[in-house]
């Protein structure tokens, strides 16, 4: 069936099997890899998108439920190549290894940011326990989501 | 050894990561993210039972199933693929033949019995649901001591029971040493299994084109040039005709330090059908029949005297080997002996350790590999003995540390530490701690009804793998450094980082020697038709090993192009330096070239020094003279909550001692990592199979992962005592963490458990057993005391 959507602010148009995962159709229909799988039962937040500006795990979300909605991929979140403030800051503060959760990583700490511009070490290390990492430890990821938010308030 | 003459500039910078920009932006590659036009996907249909008669395999639904252009079963492909390489064995370990796909048994569940191959990965699946086993549900073995006993089932009945193999350890005279000591401290310790759970699933994509006879697989993998000679050999096929690629791979833990069935049937697949095939792993086959780590139960006797001098330790254990061996089963096991004696003068150590087979998926290399359970049994032991002598849990330790004049320092276990100076290491923890004021605190606390405990652990690894005898083969590492004509630098080595960070490290290590800047050279890994042959990134070796070839092979094209710039100059080749990119005569600095000058020289080669021929492009293979042992000391304070049994840790600090640095900000990443690891598995992680080998936390919905809330801001500090062992004194850091944090975190809140009479409890310490040892406890006693 047919599935229309924005990508990155691109109007797109998929025809769909109708139980297609939203994350497939974003790394295999649209070639947006940056979207990872890791678990397949959204706990560990790898395929982490924003669906009209709220991020869900698209592991577990239709394709067709993204239909009319506005979908940003990591790969949307810095327009033009100028890294975004967390992005810069997980590169700043070492905020990743393998980075295969870093996709989903930045974009649930977008939205940590968006609801909480000033949060603090607890909240942060709360906002992200839908996201797992198997590398750092959280503490550089911590870290840089901090210094992003103080980054995006102009406080650095 | 060789040095580079000049003082460092980019050794020991926090400099930050070069491959960072890509993975932070979504455009990295890793297995999945290529798609070959083409591409068939492949599905499995795998075991449900831990043990079971496969009495019929129908494939003919699946075979009419949408998309569906081949189906494999285990008689299919009886003669056409080869078992499944195993290294690493003792003699006279019995060797389970392992097929890519079950035959007449499946011995674990999750094992492969048949797989399709089809246009769309949704289809392969649909098709794989297809296939009807017609399975004989078997008695199961898992337990490992009822494994052993008479009458048990058998995994493998041609072997006779289900003893995998025996092997020992001796040191002195364990027995004798035992009889000498006035205290004699028994406990009963096991150390589970846990999962590694590296993020990006195990995945592979096998590309045969039939006209030019070559293959190219893209492996998640940490052996690339391992997996192509064995591979090959499996499928085979010559090696010179495939070509490994290990892309971006997100995490390893050593579980991508092996071959499995299902690299080794995409692989055969593709070249039977002529198209791409691509396997991705799902995450419930990834804790199904990736490798698991740990699996040992042992008793431990430790002998002292009454000054808590230690005279003897002998550790019986049974080893969890699983249905079949993966690559390095069994000599896991043989470096928990080796480290037997940790950082403490134990004059007679024994180990006799029997493998077991059961009916679960193999255990071979997790983070740490064989070490972390060597530290975990001692320092648990450790902590009963000061109890028992009422000694300070740091005293007893400080007391058996061998002298930092006593280095190199040959252990009874036949090893020779290279460096250390551990109790530096203990103090600086101590101190950063406040150990003294912890105890205060911990005193004050209690008396307010509030359960804190103070855990430590120090510890030794033996990392930088190693001499090649040592490791029964290939305990090298290679690179080749390219000048090129333009004056940039490229890096080839044979390591396979994925994660670590050395395409940042290694440039870092280039660039100093030939004074370029890091942003000039590049480093390539991970494509066997590209670098040299490698051993791959695994037991802390990347940058101890790795680098160092790095630093021969820089050398060498140093040294070459010292003799175009002496030609240049008219001067004598040893008289040439290298700095801030140019090359000039150091004793006459206005004779000057910029680097890229020389470089082109080389070759134009219009003029050749004597002897010396056109190009700049060097290789070395580091074979390393020993191991190197790392060390440390971590302190930890945690709480425990007697009405829940929740533990918690309050305070982490860690005073690690990994040599040189070569970029002190990927070091800090590495540590962190490894302790939230080894804490993860002293609270949280476990690998459980029921009584049917059913495994019941197949997921990570089920299997506790640490999250971040639940760690510590780690407090980090560090000692350096280089190595001699390669020209870094880097001593490697992958694994610290996680070998010093298991039991310093399970010592901290048993420590915490001490006044309700709580000697030792196993891991994982999960809030239900610390809170039924609190009941028992209280119930026997009538409380705290």
């Amino acid at each position: 069936m047919n599935v229309s959507l924005r990508i990155n602010g691109q109007p797109r148009r998929f025809d769909v099997e109708p139980r297609i995962l939203l994350v497939h159709l974003l790394r295999d229909a649209a070639g947006l890899t940056g979207t990872h799988v890791a678990c397949e039962t959204s706990v560990c937040g790898a395929c982490t998108v924003l669906l009209d500006g709220k991020a869900v795990k698209s592991c577990t979300v239709l394709a067709v439920q993204a239909e009319g909605c506005e979908v940003t991929t990591i790969e949307g979140l810095a327009p033009g190549g100028k890294l975004h403030p967390l992005q810069e800051q997980f590169w700043e503060k070492h905020g990743l290894q393998c980075g295969y959760c870093t996709p989903g990583m930045i974009l649930t700490a977008w939205q940590l940011l968006q609801r909480n511009p000033d949060p603090g070490e607890a909240e942060v290390r709360h906002g992200i326990e839908g996201n797992l990492c198997r590398c750092t430890g959280y503490e550089h990821i911590v870290d840089a989501i901090l210094a992003a938010a103080a980054q995006m308030r102009g406080e650095a | 050894m060789a040095r580079a003459p000049e003082a460092p500039k980019f050794i020991g910078a926090p400099i930050k990561r070069r491959d960072d920009p890509r993975l932070i932006q979504g455009l990295a590659h890793y297995v999945d993210d290529f798609q070959l036009p083409g591409t068939l996907h492949l599905a499995f249909a795998r075991s449900p039972y831990g043990h079971a008669e496969v009495r019929g395999v129908d494939v003919s639904r699946a075979l009419g199933a949408p998309g569906v252009v081949a189906v494999y079963t285990g008689a299919g492909l009886a003669g056409k693929i080869g078992p499944v390489p195993v290294a690493g064995l003792v003699p006279d370990a019995k060797v389970p033949v392992q097929p890519v796909l079950a035959g007449e048994r499946a011995l674990f569940a999750g094992e492969p019995v048949a797989a399709v191959a089809a246009e769309t990965r949704y289809q392969a699946r649909d098709a794989a649901d297809l296939i009807e086993v017609d399975y004989r549900a078997l008695d199961a073995v898992v337990d490992l001591e009822k494994a052993l006993a008479p009458g048990a089932p058998k995994v493998h009945p041609q072997f006779g029971d289900n003893a995998a193999f025996r092997w020992e350890i001796k040191g002195g005279d364990a027995e004798a040493g035992l009889r000498a000591a006035e205290v004699v401290i028994k406990q009963k310790i096991a150390n589970p299994r846990v999962a590694p759970l590296a993020l990006e699933p195990r995945g592979v994509l096998a590309s045969y084109l039939p006209g030019e006879d070559r293959m190219t697989i893209w492996s998640s993998t940490q052996v690339p040039h391992k997996l192509r000679t064995l591979l090959a050999q499996q499928i085979g096929m010559a090696e010179n005709r495939i070509r490994v690629i290990a892309p971006e791979v997100g995490g390893g833990f050593g579980s991508k330090l092996n071959v499995y069935r299902e690299e080794a049937l995409a692989a055969h697949a593709s070249r039977e059908l002529g198209r791409p095939v691509k396997w991705i792993e799902s995450r419930s086959e990834n804790f199904l029949a990736t490798i698991h780590g740990r699996g040992q139960l042992g008793e431990v006797e430790l002998g002292l005297k009454r000054d808590g001098t230690l005279t003897a330790l002998r550790y019986n254990v049974l080893a969890d080997c699983g249905a079949y061996y993966q690559l390095l089963t069994v000599s896991i096991f043989t470096l928990t002996g080796l480290m037997l004696p940790g950082p403490y003068k134990i004059p007679n150590i024994e180990m006799k350790v029997t493998g077991v087979f059961t009916n679960k998926m193999a255990t071979d290399a997790y983070r740490g590999a064989g070490r972390p359970e060597a530290t975990y049994i001692l320092e648990r032991m450790l902590d009963l003995a000061a109890a028992e002598l009422g000694m300070d849990p740091a005293e007893i330790r400080r007391k058996n540390f061998p002298a930092k004049s006593e280095f190199p320092y040959p252990t009874s276990a036949g090893l020779t530490y290279d460096s250390g100076d551990y109790h530096a290491t203990l103090d600086k923890a101590l101190q950063r701690a406040g150990y003294k004021e912890m105890r205060r605190e911990q005193a004050e606390e209690r008396k307010k009804g509030r359960y804190l405990g103070v855990g430590l652990s120090t510890y030794v690894e033996i990392c930088g793998m190693g001499p090649s005898a040592a490791m029964g083969g290939q305990g090298w590492e290679s690179a080749r450094v390219r000048v090129e004509p333009t004056g940039k630098v490229t890096v080839f080595s044979g390591a396979s980082p994925h994660g670590q960070g050395q395409e940042t490290s290694f440039a870092q290590i280039a660039a100093e020697g030939l004074g370029v800047a890091v942003e000039d050279v590049e480093v390539i890994h991970g494509d066997t038709d590209v670098v040299p042959y490698g051993v791959g990134t695994f037991g802390s070796r990347g940058t101890a090993v790795g680098g160092s070839a790095v630093v021969f092979a820089r050398d060498k094209v140093r040294e070459k192009m010292a003799r175009f710039a002496a030609l240049h100059f008219e001067a004598d080749p040893a008289d040439i330096a290298f700095a801030d990119g140019k090359v000039f005569v150091r004793s006459a600095p206005e004779k000057s070239a910029p680097f890229a000058r020389i470089a082109q020289m080389a070759y134009d080669a219009i003029q050749l020094p004597p002897g010396t021929e056109p190009g700049l492009e060097e290789t070395h293979f580091f074979e390393p003279p020993n191991f190197t042992f790392p060390f440390g000391a971590h302190v930890v304070l945690a709480e425990v909550d007697p009405e829940t049994g929740e533990a918690r840790i309050l305070r982490y600090v860690a005073v690690d001692d990994v040599g040189n640095m070569i970029n002190p900000l990927l070091v800090r990443g590495q540590i962190h990592g490894g302790i939230a690891q080894g804490a993860g598995q002293a609270l949280e992680e476990e690998v459980i199979y029921g009584e049917g080998g059913q495994p019941l936390n197949a997921t990570l919905m089920h299997y506790a992962l640490p999250k971040a809330h639940l760690l510590p801001r780690f407090e980090l500090d560090h000692t350096t005592t280089p190595t001699d062992v390669n020209p870094l004194g880097a001593k490697g850091v992958g694994e610290a963490g996680t070998i010093g944090s298991t039991p310093a975190v399970v010592n901290a809140v048993l420590d915490a458990l001490a006044p309700f009479g709580v000697r030792h409890l196993d891991m994982p310490l999960r809030p239900e057993k610390v809170w039924r040892a609190i009941q028992a406890a209280q119930a026997s006693t009538g409380g705290a005391r």
